[in-house]
């Protein structure tokens, strides 16, 4: 009994440090696709950042500085699909894979030209990377049951990206339906006439929305390689992005659905990794691979049956050009 | 209503609106040409044309949304540089578009909100909206339930928001685009007891539109505009249906067409009481009954949006009647293929969007619907050196220019594409030729052209249905001239005693027993 409460502890613990990707990514894109530009290139911000947060934590020994730089690259990223994609109306889909496929070759690329570690940046050091903090009384609390183990394994004991990321639920939220910006955001994905002559302009509201895109996906990026992982390699966001988009689309483009959605992505991911090399009763060993399709199985099955009719932002993935 | 005109508002304050001189062109097309325009304070006024005759453009360059190539726009006396819709807004100026600019899983208050929050957050200016929305729904008997989502309500009370949306941003001027388009004539006289009380209370409203009965019932003064240009202003108790039906019209120089007279024979296609309803569920085409015979020209007359583009789509079997029979050579005809099968040819009003595929080459083009027939195909491969050498063929006899038959649709101009569906549609030898619009924006040559084979198709005892807004063509072609009106037919008439007079009085929905 011990052994399994334990057991669904950890499984908690390890979901909670995997969705924090892919919920910071979803609230990325939701941003984006809201505002009415689709953004397929989410893995590449993500793969991005990643580079950049590395690099730059690798050369200056500071966590902090490797999150700007995250932060910086993803959203130039973005302003690149902005300018493609908004000013200039270019295909969004096409915009998003070309920044996608420029990143997956440029990282590997360039750390192999800076660090010379066949297309690794390495980090090491305790300031260059977030490291997990013991939040207060976690092992005083310990000894009170249920609530002390759960506190101390699963809310206890992550990286403050972990928790950044748990406070842009609520804020993402607020923000996309409480505020000016959310209900123009909201507004300009659905039609972006009604906005244009209310007075507001489009592209404006367009780039604003890709900028929070940017910062969230950076932070994204920023927790692969120096949070949850110690440096950069080669593909590390291993289709993140693109699960996170799934999740946003599981979730009808509403934060909180689109984070149960991660979470459940997460927690299959979770399974996935328990999984590997266990003898179960019956099946026996199943091959790593069949395992490791788990978390994308489930977004195909997920996708194509359970979610009903996604309805998206109407004018989503349309550049927007006064018809006259 | 209360005076004629606002006579009494007009001494002393400044127009409410002015235009002077503005200039607009969409590349080639002339949509506003040197048009001077004064709307007084405090009045309804007018504005009356047919479709595509530059009105909405006109009001979307008050309104900001477009920007004028040249001229001036006062607003109470004062110039205005009017650059998008937020200076518009600013300068007192509303506008409730023909398709309404609302967001449609929103709320009545969320529509009404945006652009105006009134505040970084919602919360405060949500409560403001509220209160003010209720004040403003009782000065102007404007019902409506604020938290109702958009997409939930009727397209009338659409259109009240709209107008509520205007009112909250604070518009002394209201221009309304074709607002009764949509609407049921209940709706659309609540519309002008709206209007009317807006008037009461000050403002000033401009309302667009093609309906002159509208313009009659609701306005103090009245602008015509035909053709991108302003043609006449009246007052509307000066003026009536008849005078303002000829100048929206317009008289042009008469083209002659030598035609002998018509030996109609047995019937081609009958359409008996044949009514549609479009996608908004407004009744376009109602109860209409006609026949057209082998051997004579028909022609349909009509302001533009009187339920004749929507008869034409019915008869070609591209738009589904909801009652009535459409018989060709007796049988009933179910859709636009099986139309091609029985031999009937279809001239589309709008050949860009529905006679030709912009990126296909001519000779796609020019089989496009008939590409099934064994002579262009053949085990589902095309015969395309075949294809080619009949487009070359069909070029060069209806003098299309360049006879390229490589060339893009696009690539040819307006007049040379018309020929090229016309060539289509005549020379797969049809027996009922439905034609809509056959010369819009189509040079006089071509036009003369496209005539001419269209009497030398009529003496070879073909049947052919000519729809056309343009008074001259159906009066110079047809051998019988039906009017439709509002989606009824007001008249019949022959060629022989058609006058511009008589049929302007059944265009503006006049029938001849009350005229």
């Amino acid at each position: 009994m011990e052994e399994l409460a334990t057991q669904v502890l950890l499984l908690t613990a390890s979901t909670v440090r995997l969705a924090t990707p892919l919920v910071l990514c979803a609230m990325a894109g939701l941003f984006a696709e809201r505002s009415g530009v689709v953004d397929i290139g989410l893995e590449g911000k993500m793969l991005g950042a990643a580079f950049a947060a590395a690099a730059a934590a690798a050369v200056s020994g500071s966590a902090w500085v490797g999150l700007v730089a995250a932060i910086a690259v993803s959203w130039s990223l973005a302003m690149l699909h902005g300018f493609a994609s908004i000013t200039h109306k270019g295909d969004q889909v096409v915009s998003g894979m070309a920044i996608n496929i420029a990143v997956a070759g440029l990282g590997p690329v360039l750390a192999d030209a800076w660090f010379r570690q066949a297309g690794r940046v390495p980090v090491s050091g305790e300031d260059a990377r977030f490291l997990p903090i013991e939040l207060p009384f976690a092992e005083a609390a310990r000894s009170i049951p249920l609530i002390g183990p759960f506190y101390a394994e699963v809310v206890s004991d992550h990286n403050l990206l972990v928790y950044v990321a748990a406070v842009s639920i609520p804020i993402v939220a607020w923000v996309v339906y409480r505020t000016r910006f959310g209900l123009r955001l909201r507004a300009v994905g659905e039609n972006p006439s009604a906005v244009d002559t209310a007075g507001i302009s489009v592209d404006g509201m367009r780039y604003r929305a890709l900028m929070v895109t940017g910062l969230l996906a950076g932070i994204a990026g920023a927790y692969l390689s120096i949070a949850q992982g110690a440096g950069f390699t080669r593909d590390m966001s291993a289709g993140r992005g693109y699960l996170a988009l799934a999740a946003l689309i599981f979730g009808k483009w509403r934060p909180v659905p689109a984070v149960l959605a991660c979470l459940l992505f997460a927690f299959a991911d979770a399974v996935q990794a328990r999984l590997q090399g266990v003898e179960l009763p019956l099946i026996g060993e199943i091959p790593t691979q069949a395992i490791q399709a788990l978390p994308y199985l489930l977004t195909i099955l997920l996708l194509a049956g359970f979610v009903g009719r996604a309805v998206a932002p109407r004018a989503i993935g349309q550049p927007y050009v006064k018809e006259r | 209503m209360s005076g004629a005109g606002g006579d009494g508002r007009t001494s002393g304050a400044p127009p409410a609106i002015e235009l002077l001189g503005i200039d607009k062109s969409f590349g080639p097309v002339h949509a506003n040409d040197d048009i001077h325009l004064t709307v007084e304070a405090g009045t309804i006024h007018g504005i009356v044309g047919e479709n595509g005759a530059g009105k909405s453009t006109l009001m979307n360059i008050v309104y900001g949304f477009y920007q004028a190539d040249s001229g001036i726009i006062r607003v109470d006396g004062e110039e205005r540089a009017i650059r998008s819709p937020e200076d518009a807004i600013e300068a007192g100026i509303g506008m409730v578009h023909q398709h309404f600019m609302l967001v449609e899983p929103f709320t009545v208050l969320e529509n009404i909100l945006l652009g105006a929050e009134g505040g970084w957050t919602l919360k405060a200016g949500k409560a403001r909206a509220r209160e003010a929305l209720l004040r403003l729904e009782q000065d102007y008997a404007l019902e409506v339930d604020i938290d109702a989502r958009i997409a939930d309500l009727p397209v009338g009370i659409q259109q009240r928001v709209e107008i509520l949306k205007a009112l909250f941003r604070g518009a002394r001027v209201l221009i309304l685009d074709e607002p009764t388009g949509v609407l049921t004539p209940q709706e659309a006289d609540h519309l002008f007891r709206i209007l009317r009380n807006l008037k009461e209370q000050g403002r000033t409203v401009i309302l667009i539109t093609h309906k002159l009965r509208e313009i009659m019932a609701a306005t103090d003064t009245v602008s015509v505009m035909r053709q991108g240009a302003m043609v006449a202003h009246r007052r509307t108790a000066d003026t009536t249906t008849e005078e303002l039906a000829e100048l929206m019209v317009g008289r042009k120089v008469l083209l002659r067409v030598d035609k002998q007279p018509a030996r109609p024979g047995s019937p081609v296609l009958e359409v008996e009481h044949l009514e549609v309803v479009d996608e908004q569920g407004v009744r376009r085409v109602k109860d209409v009954s006609f026949t057209v015979r082998a051997g004579e020209i028909v022609g349909i007359a009509g302001v533009a949006g009187n339920g004749q583009s929507e008869l034409l789509e019915a008869l070609s079997g591209i738009r589904r009647p909801s009652g009535g029979r459409v018989l060709l050579h007796g049988e009933p005809l179910a859709d636009a293929a099986d139309c091609r099968l029985k031999k009937l040819g279809h001239v589309p009003e709008d050949r860009l969007r529905m006679g030709l595929v912009r990126g296909f080459p001519a000779y796609e083009n020019a089989i496009l619907g008939y590409q099934l027939l064994p002579a262009y195909a053949e085990h589902g491969f095309l015969k395309k050196r075949s294809i080619i050498a009949r487009c070359l063929d069909w070029m060069q006899g209806y003098d299309v220019r360049p006879a390229a038959p490589h060339l893009q649709a696009t690539s040819f101009s307006g007049g040379n594409q018309q020929k090229l569906v016309l060539a289509r549609e005549m020379e797969h030898d049809p027996d009922l030729l439905l034609v809509g619009q056959p010369t819009r924006g189509v040079d006089i040559g071509a036009i003369e052209f496209i005539h001419k084979r269209l009497v030398a198709m009529r003496d070879a005892g073909k049947a052919i249905l000519l729809v056309s807004v343009e008074l001259d063509e159906i009066m110079s072609l047809a051998d019988r001239i039906i009017v439709m009106f509002d989606g009824t037919i007001t008249g019949e008439v022959d060629q022989a005693e058609a006058t511009a007079r008589g049929l302007g009085l059944l265009m503006a929905g006049i029938s001849n027993e009350a005229a």
